[in-house]
């Protein structure tokens, strides 16, 4: 049997030949260790990707500080290791294990994983496999950790529905505590694996796919989710907190360098834009704000426990928050002198002000980002991002007269009904943009236009739409690099395969699991990573599976088809999507729902937790209350 | 923490100044840099018990006050062993570092080990080879003897090496020289040496 003893004695050698070994040891600040033997729910939260990216994803924090806060239960991590460091830990024996206890993970009784977006997939199977843990759901027995998984991934579960027991479809804070209750009431009492899994089916927001079969047409299409037990729930409706509960302030401050190196807050979740190629936008409803006293005070106690010299203030949609210039005010008097860094991303173009570009000239490095998408009207009336080239170059002359001299384009080609001309456009706009630079700063002004491939995701209005085939991405590429060719301006895209990989995984169904543990045994993994991504081992796993990559991308969906994820509930409804989708051909917008309500679904669906919920804490308008005359004051009292 | 790298650890003391809430200097301009200049970067691995750095702080705290900060602040595997205030035009603790001594504890049984530290300190000269350059490590050995074995009986050695601008000894490479992997040793500074009377802002030990 492997114990900590004998991984700390075996890392002892290793660690010194692999690249950063500071990823592996574990140790930081704020990190907590719990008595082992004295707890009895050990949790091992997993972000399938090395330590540096995986360090900065908030949503295992917050989960880390929930589980460690109970008395009975503890929370350790676990990242995916370097290729280096893997084939070491192989050689050696070593099984993956937790940097809190140097525990291997299949010691733990729940792993949990987070699947924020589809190309980590490969590398979850490849920590089970390191970890010595059965990778198909269905030969885990009574002595195997149960697996969960969730993020915006979990969304569409299908693709990876034979790798986890039980997956997490929303909002994680408050069913973690009722997983963690259900799994302690399991263990120990003798019953079968079935019946833990079927008592997690029963919380609200968990999804466990042995309970359920999917059906096919002969065309190949899905047809329908047959649910193999009469109490499995359907539709599997995700999972929110009313109220975004107080944010974790003590993180873990890494010693070696990590990708956000900083104080993350979230400060609003959700987003009421509604551009329709956005996944988290859809799925990620009702919006709440936190108060911007929470948010300073959260601040002042993280600064205090970690000592980080920069704070993210995160949102979908930054510059939506209803009082964002206080906020930012409100943050650089508190701290001023502390000589801290503010980060603010993701800022709509339509709600930058003067007043809020003064509030943020403290922290002018690492030039300023918009996100326009498109680079024509029509083509951004379609995605519904409804912002004019006019808004668009006095927001950038603002910029650059504020001091900024490099302006960050985020552009997206492939969207429906794109033309050349459209992606012609992108280039003529960054050209618009440094025009403007340079008016107010000369040469010194940049613009960096960073171009990705249009991915349709499920759940949003353009789930029914073909992804653009990896010649069409070719094409626009090369025109965008011949026309981009200017000293100030710099270009990035995104290679097709991996646009393609994303697009298979994302719309997929529960054939594609095959399709994915193929890939890996072929050597797939790190696929998030472009220049790791072993495009042959996906193209030859689809050829032994007999599954066509093309008919996951580029196939038009019928708008009356049946999906693979429609058993998940984003509470936002199909009809609505498809609504949505029509407007989008007419090229007909739809403006932001903090104006008007659209009753996209997420109102019907938890109208009990509105009414309970004060107004001014979702976005969305108040549900009225039902007149209930209680009977005794019906009664006339004798 | 011993996988902390030199640029690393810069970091890490800013933030332990940072949560200690000492006001520490920043160097002015775009980016502003905490003001911090640690003596001699510990090569990923090494452990140390002599590690000096001088901090720029913006007011004056009492030593005591500084000292008694850190030690709530430092993070698992930093002690700080004590602090002193010196004077503003001290010449930067770099350029006074000459040499460093180094524990060495070998973790396998090494046959012949003292022949092995003869024939080196024997040797007129050592060529070697490091990063494509060819040098001679054997002017960068000042001192090199056996310890007393540790309590689980593996061979110590305690080699003292130049560390100057463009001469600097390292303690893998010698073990090289011995045919013995740098994975297979581990390595503690004992003491950093000073050509002048060289002195600390505020002196700290890992």
């Amino acid at each position: 049997m492997v114990t900590p003893e004998t991984i700390k004695s075996k890392l002892e050698r290793i660690l010194p030949t692999v690249q950063k070994p500071g990823r592996y040891t574990g140790g930081e600040l704020n990190q907590v260790v719990k008595s082992w033997e004295n707890i009895s729910t050990r949790v091992a939260l997993v972000f399938p990707d090395i330590y540096d990216l995986g360090m900065s994803n908030l949503g295992l924090a917050i989960l880390y500080d929930l589980v460690n806060k109970r008395d009975d239960a503890l929370a350790e991590r676990a990242y995916t290791p370097n290729p280096d460091m893997e084939l070491a830990m192989r050689q050696a024996g070593i099984p993956l294990y937790s940097l809190e206890t140097m525990h291997p993970l299949s010691d733990f009784d729940i792993i949990g994983f987070s699947l924020p977006y589809e190309t980590l997939y490969t590398n979850t199977i490849n920590a089970l496999d390191l970890a010595g843990i059965p990778l198909f759901s269905a030969e885990r027995t009574e002595i195997d950790p149960l697996v969960i998984a969730g993020g915006h991934a979990a969304f569409n579960p299908e693709p990876m529905h034979a790798f986890i027991d039980a997956f997490v479809i929303g909002e994680g804070e408050d069913v973690i505590q009722e997983i963690i209750d259900v799994y302690k009431g399991w263990k120990g009492c003798g019953a079968p694996r079935r019946e833990l899994l079927r008592a997690l089916s029963r919380l609200w927001g968990v999804y466990v796919p042995a309970l359920y079969e999917a059906h096919y047409l002969a065309d190949g299409t899905f047809s329908r989710i047959e649910k193999l037990e009469e109490e499995a729930p359907l539709p599997i409706l995700k999972r929110i907190v009313p109220i975004l509960p107080p944010p974790p302030t003590r993180f873990i401050v890494p010693y070696i360098e990590t990708v956000h190196n900083r104080i993350p807050v979230e400060i609003m979740r959700g987003c009421t834009r509604g551009c329709r190629f956005c996944h988290a936008g859809m799925i990620t409803r009702p919006v709440r704000e936190r108060p911007v006293e929470e948010v300073v005070d959260a601040l002042e106690d993280a600064l205090e426990s970690t000592g980080f010299e920069e704070i993210g203030l995160l949102s979908l949609s930054s510059s939506d928050y209803t009082n964002i210039v206080d906020l930012v005010n409100a943050v650089a008097k508190r701290f001023s002198g502390k000589h801290l860094g503010i980060s603010l991303p993701s800022l709509r173009i339509e709600s930058m002000s003067v007043d809020l570009m003064d509030a943020l000239k403290g922290n002018r490095h690492g030039g300023f980002t918009l996100a326009p998408e498109a680079a024509t009207e029509r083509m951004r009336e379609i995605i519904n991002k409804p912002v004019s080239t006019q808004q668009l170059l006095d927001v950038a002359r603002e910029i650059y007269s504020h001091g900024w001299t490099t302006i960050k384009l985020y552009f997206m080609i492939g969207h429906p009904s794109e033309t050349l001309e459209d992606v012609q456009a992108i280039a003529d706009l960054c050209k618009a943009v440094l025009a403007e630079g340079q008016k107010v700063i000369g040469g010194r002004a940049k613009v960096n236009a960073g171009v990705s491939t249009f991915v349709p995701k499920p759940h949003t209005p353009f789930q029914w739409v073909p992804c653009d085939t990896r010649e069409q991405v070719l094409a626009k590429q090369a025109l965008l690099r011949r026309v981009l060719d200017h000293k100030n301006i710099k270009f990035s895209w995104v290679k097709p395969e991996d646009t393609m990989l994303e697009a298979w995984l994302s719309r997929g169904d529960r054939r594609m699991a095959e399709v994915i543990y193929l890939a890996w045994k072929k050597g797939a993994k790190f696929d998030a990573w472009g220049d790791k991504l072993n495009y042959s081992a996906w193209m030859d796993a689809f050829a032994a599976v007999g599954l066509d990559p093309a008919f996951y991308t580029h196939r038009p969906r019928q708008l009356d088809e049946n999906f693979p994820w429609d058993h998940i509930s984003s509470s936002v409804r199909k009809k609505f999507l498809t609504e949505d989708f029509m407007w989008s051909l007419r090229g007909k917008i739809r403006i932001d729902c903090r104006q008007r309500c659209f009753a996209c679904g997420v109102l019907p669906t938890f109208s009990d937790l509105r009414r309970e919920t004060p107004a001014d804490a979702w976005k969305c308008p108040e549900v009225k209350r039902r007149t209930v005359i209680p009977v005794e004051t019906v009664a006339s009292p004798e | 923490m011993r996988f902390t790298g030199h640029l690393d650890l810069h970091r890490t003391w800013e933030r332990t100044f940072r949560r200690a809430g000492l006001p520490i200097a920043y160097s002015q301009g775009f980016h502003p840099q905490p003001r911090i200049n640690l003596a001699a970067a510990l090569p990923l691995g090494f452990t140390s018990e002599c590690e000096l750095a001088d901090v720029w702080l913006e007011t004056e705290v009492p030593v005591e006050k500084v000292k008694e900060s850190l030690d709530t602040a430092v993070p698992p595997g930093l002690i700080v062993t004590g602090v002193e205030i010196i004077n503003q035009h001290a010449p930067t603790l770099q350029t006074q570092v000459v040499a460093s001594e180094y524990f060495v504890t070998l973790l396998d049984s090494t046959q012949d080990l003292d022949k092995r530290i003869e024939s080196i300190i024997g040797s007129a000269d050592l060529h070697r080879e490091r990063r494509g350059k060819d040098y001679d490590l054997r002017p960068l050995i000042l001192d090199m003897h056996r310890l007393p074995d540790d309590e689980e009986g593996r061979s110590r050695i305690s080699m003292k090496l130049a560390a100057e601008p463009g001469a600097t000894g390292r303690p893998e490479e010698v073990l090289g020289q011995m045919d013995i992997t740098p994975e297979a040793a581990k390595v503690h500074r004992k003491r950093i040496i000073f050509g002048v009377q060289g002195e600390g802002q505020s002196r700290a030990g890992t």
